[in-house]
């Protein structure tokens, strides 16, 4: 049931690749990259992905976006128009349309603008394809934009490869936003910039949101950087969501092993909070292959015997607050609290 | 919010130049730095004006015989005449009958000299394509450069060599020139395919050009070349002889155009264009032509040198194109037995140009390919 | 405290190219001692980098060590200068892989893939020892268990893409042990893994530190890593070290602007949700650029006209090893005042 602000309603997504062996290319298993994945985006709200490699975030994020096309599911839309429309299913032809309605900011700064064109077609490219042939009115939205992400407007004739990471990075969200979307998919957007930018971008992502009501799917690895953006958070592990809170509750209380394990594991910038860390076995499990029931179990510390067996469900143990967890209501997990000043 | 707008640092003017420079200027750039490949850029230029302008150039007619000018040495140009004057002169033939055999032979002598002249007066011919004139480079004062002028001698049938060596050249590299441009748009359309589409399209392509590298290419050409019938004209076998090249040298492109196509489809630029709605045309042709257009430009140019030796191969095998066309192979063939080769080694410069081409060639291609991606 | 086991002091190393000199290391000094771990953290293009192959003496044309010392004590008590040495000697090169280990960023392209996990590993035992094939091979797969790799016995004849992230950086530490190094010098080692993955490396140099009294020097721009691990710490800002002392001293009373602005900067799991990050104004210059006298004066908050642009802060010690760069401790401040 998606509210009446809600943007983006996910249900049950799933994405599958085939696993073909020898010759004649059989079929012998799949790589549940996206397994049953539900969540619902407000607007102007953040919602962030969180995960290890390979657990299916930014496979997710794709999908949404239709850059992929999902094996099953829905994609529940809600248009500037109030209309709700799947997309999961919809042809090429039928998406151009809603393309302006959500956009993607990419991780790597350096591949994600095309180095032969100036910042302006690459700005401008959105509005181009999308109706605005007059050259005057694009030069003058390409202005705007390029003012609201604070980028001085005498950069406007140059290429990519004058700028720095953060600056690229501040080119590639005016290109998001030239369209007005009202959902914009962020797939590690300040994993490969220093501190100092980092930091930067950040604020902006966050004054961008305060300003034009955007909502964001953050897609990332980094808790940190997760905490300082997020309204709502999504724990996955290999393909599924394990847990989803809002934030304060999923970082101080968090009710799943795997977040735990996660918070612990994040080194705090401050040498006087050397805590005990929870320093899990093992690597991250296969998605060609999980493990039976719980696909964490091996890894988990407090794993019974039931949880080989039984697959769990994600169940809402608080408002707002639902775990992928057999014993859920039987653990009491550490968070991390907030520093008393 | 006034920490946001930059407190940037001063930027230099070097520094602007390079950041407002397009890519092809930083191509440029990075290209004018390989000594070697500027180098052969003029050389292989240089080439293409003797092509244009051969039979400026020329100086005696490439087709007539006469076996009293048969296997003259290379003579040289005496630049000062006996008063120490600046002078340049050449000697005319005479003859001269051997009492013992009474064989007329003739060879140049002393006492008939011909001033060498600029802008003479020769054979006539059509400059650049569509003007009559008679005008060449070289010439003698009496107007008969064919007796008198032998700058690299002449072959068995009394044919200057210089003349005929620089037609030649038109010939052969005019030939490796419609021969990539065949490969070009095969290679670019069927790899293209390949790449873009996936799929049992690139399945097949891919099988098709496996198949055709494997097979031999000299008894692939010899077979081609002799199916080809011996009573076309040269200019029939001629382009016969360009669809055999073409039809091996488009491989390599496809396969370079596939790697790049592949390559680019997941590049995040050009999801982000797929992103807000660029069609599949915009997106081939603004934004993935562009970026592999200098590996296309550097794949091309090392594949010229490749038809030009093709030719060069197949004509000296008599495969080829056959006399009267000229071309460096055909004027090769000439020089296959070691008699002739033991009486006229001169007529073995024919392959000094090819040499030299070639090599000019490869050391530009590579130029440019470093050029046009450093990392590549 | 002991003796240093690896002391350098005022080292450059420029990189010179057509388009100018890079100052990629322009005077940094530290001691490195057995059993501790020094943490040099920096943004890029601060040269943390290029100072560690400095010493290794492994710097990529055209960067070299332009002057300075880097005195080595080595295990039988000699103290040579590793500056001083010819890079590819047979004495840099016993001490590059033998008496001090590096670990890199990047698991994947510093390990071959053309040869087994075990080559490698008897490759780099030989070099440093007179052991034979057959021992190499045990003390190879010793090794592998000693870094925590499941099943050592058999994961020695496997390829390094067989193996995860977190399993190929095991094997790269057990690489840089394979000589029984004194010094570990290991460059963002965990930069490109997840952080459990992290968390169990660190977790492995750690023990390793402990179990050999070893000297670490870590590289990382990750300020959580630093307080996780360092002992002390080195702050460098293009190519300069602007601050150093113990990691307790640096975190909780740092005193150069830009160590302090570098930490109110930091994301924490421990900050409120949805608030704003401290961020430095400006950027970081490009290296053809560099600003005047003090490298930071463009974006410090705190400089002082007149002053700052004109020279360079030596560096003074505030406090028993604690080492500031800025003209805000110098005395050239009551001057200008």
């Amino acid at each position: 049931m998606s509210a009446a602000t809600s943007v983006l309603d996910v249900r049950e997504l799933r994405k599958y690749y085939p696993i073909h062996r020898g010759m004649l290319s059989r079929l012998v298993g799949q790589v549940r990259a996206v397994d049953d994945v539900s969540f619902s985006i407000d607007r102007g709200e953040t919602l962030s992905l969180v995960g290890e490699s390979g657990c299916g975030k930014t496979t997710t994020s794709r999908c949404i976006l239709r850059a992929i096309a999902p094996t099953s599911g829905e994609i529940r839309f809600r248009t500037k128009t109030g209309a709700e429309i799947d997309v999961a299913r919809l042809s090429r032809q039928q998406l151009r349309p809603l393309r302006e309605q959500m956009q993607m900011i990419f991780q790597d700064p350096f591949s994600s603008l095309n180095p032969r064109m100036t910042i302006a077609e690459i700005i401008g490219e959105p509005l181009l394809v999308n109706g605005m042939t007059d050259a005057g009115a694009r030069n003058a939205r390409v202005a705007e934009l390029l003012q609201l992400v604070h980028l001085p407007s005498a950069y406007l004739n140059r290429f990519p490869h004058a700028f720095s990471g953060g600056q690229r990075q501040r080119i590639g969200i005016a290109r998001a936003l030239a369209l007005s979307p009202s959902l914009i998919v962020a797939d590690e957007p300040v994993s490969a910039l220093d501190v100092s930018v980092q930091a930067q971008i950040v604020n902006l992502m966050l004054e961008l949101q305060d300003r034009l009501g955007i909502a964001y799917l953050f897609v990332a690895h980094d808790l940190s950087v997760v905490k300082h953006v997020s309204h709502r958070v999504a724990v996955m592990y290999v393909g599924r969501i394990v847990e989803i809170a809002p934030t304060t509750a999923l970082f101080e209380t968090p009710r799943h092993p795997y977040t735990e394990a996660l918070l612990s594991a994040v080194p705090v910038p401050d040498p006087r909070e050397r805590a005990q860390r929870i320093v899990l076995e093992g690597d991250v499990a296969d998605p060609s292959d999980p493990p039976p029931g719980c696909p964490f179990h091996p890894r988990c510390r407090y794993a019974v015997a039931r949880c080989r067996e039984e697959v769990p469900a994600l169940t809402e143990i608080s408002p707002g607050h639902a775990v992928r967890c057999l014993r859920a209501n039987e653990l009491d997990l550490r968070g991390v609290t907030a520093a008393a000043a | 919010m006034s920490e946001l707008t930059l407190t940037e640092p001063l930027i230099t003017e070097a520094e602007t130049r390079v950041a407002v420079a397009t890519q092809r200027q930083l191509i440029w750039w990075r290209f004018r730095k390989h000594k070697l490949a500027v180098v052969s850029a003029i050389i292989v230029v240089l080439f293409y004006l003797v092509a244009i302008f051969a039979n400026f150039l020329a100086y005696a007619p490439a087709f007539e015989t006469n076996a009293s000018r048969s296997y003259i040495p290379p003579q040289p140009i005496h630049w000062f005449d006996a008063n120490g004057h600046f002078h340049p002169q050449v000697y005319a033939l005479k003859g001269k009958r051997d009492m013992r055999t009474f064989k007329l032979t003739y060879a140049p002598d002393a006492s008939e000299p011909r001033d060498l002249v600029l802008f003479a007066r020769g054979y006539p011919y059509d400059f650049l394509g569509f003007i009559p004139t008679d005008i060449h480079l070289l010439g003698v004062s009496d107007g008969h450069p064919e007796n008198a002028l032998f700058l690299l001698g002449t072959d068995q049938l009394g044919r200057d060599v210089f003349s005929r060596l620089v037609l030649a050249t038109r010939t052969s590299l005019t030939i490796g020139l419609v021969g990539v441009t065949l490969s070009l748009v095969l290679g670019v359309l069927l790899g293209g395919i390949s790449g873009l589409q996936g799929g049992w399209a690139d399945t097949i392509i891919q099988r098709i050009i496996e198949i055709l590298r494997s097979v031999p290419t000299i008894p692939l050409w010899m077979g081609l070349a002799a199916a080809v019938p011996s009573s076309w004209s040269p200019q029939q076998v001629y382009f016969a002889i360009t669809i055999i090249i073409s039809l091996i040298g488009w491989t390599e492109l496809a396969r370079v155009v596939r790697g790049r196509f592949m390559a680019l489809r997941e590049e995040d630029f050009i999801t982000a264009a797929e992103l807000c709605g660029a069609s599949r045309l915009r997106i081939i042709f603004r934004h993935m032509v562009p970026s592999f257009l200098s590996h296309i430009i550097a794949a091309v140019s090392l594949a010229l040198p490749a038809m030009i030796i093709s030719e060069t191969a197949l004509s000296f095998l008599g495969l080829g194109l056959r006399p009267p066309a000229i071309s460096w192979g055909v004027m090769l063939q000439d020089a296959q037995n070691l008699e002739t080769l033991g009486l006229a080694p001169w007529l073995l410069l024919a392959a000094v140009p090819v040499i030299v081409v070639i090599l000019a060639f490869n050391f530009l291609g590579d130029g440019l390919r470093d050029a046009a991606d450093p990392y590549g | 405290m002991a003796e240093p086991i690896l002391t350098v002091r005022d080292l450059h190393t420029h990189f010179i190219q057509d388009e100018g000199v890079v100052r990629a290391v322009d005077g940094t000094s530290f001691d490195v001692y057995a059993g501790r771990t020094l943490g040099i953290v920096g943004e890029s293009g601060c040269g943390k980098s290029v100072t560690v192959r400095s010493i290794l003496r492994i710097v990529e044309r055209p960067g070299r060590v332009v002057s300075g010392e880097m005195m080595l004590r080595r295990a039988d008590g000699r103290v040579v200068d590793l500056a001083k040495l010819p890079s590819d000697g047979a004495e840099m090169r016993a001490i590059r892989g033998g008496e001090i280990g590096l670990v890199f960023q990047e698991p994947m392209s510093s390990l071959s893939a053309y040869h087994t996990v075990g080559n490698q590993l008897i490759e780099a035992i030989r070099l440093h020892s007179k052991l034979s094939k057959r021992a190499a091979r045990t003390r190879a797969i010793e090794l592998l268990a000693m870094v925590g790799i499941p099943r050592p016995a058999q994961r020695v004849d496997a390829y390094s893409f067989e193996l995860s992230g977190g399993l190929r950086q095991r094997v790269m530490i057990a690489l840089a042990f394979a000589a029984e190094p004194r010094i570990l010098i290991a460059d963002e080692p965990t930069t490109a893994l997840d952080v459990t993955t992290q968390a169990q490396i660190l977790e492995l140099i750690r023990r390793l530190q402990q179990e050999r009294d070893l000297a670490v020097i870590l590289i990382t721009h990750d300020m959580g890593v630093i307080a996780e691990m360092a002992d002390d710490v080195v702050v460098m800002y293009l190519g300069h070290e602007v601050e150093k002392g113990p990691v307790d001293t640096i975190f909780h009373a740092p005193r150069h602007p830009y160590t302090r602005a570098l930490l109110q900067s930091i994301p924490s799991v421990l900050a409120e949700p949805r608030s704003r990050l401290a961020t430095i104004a400006g950027s970081i210059p490009h290296p053809y650029a560099r600003p005047s006298g003090c490298p930071f004066h463009p974006r410090c908050s705190e400089h002082i006209v007149g002053v700052c642009e004109k020279s360079f802060p030596a560096e003074i010690d505030i406090a028993d090893r604690h080492g500031v760069a800025c003209h805000l401790y110098t005395s050239n401040v009551e001057a200008a005042a």
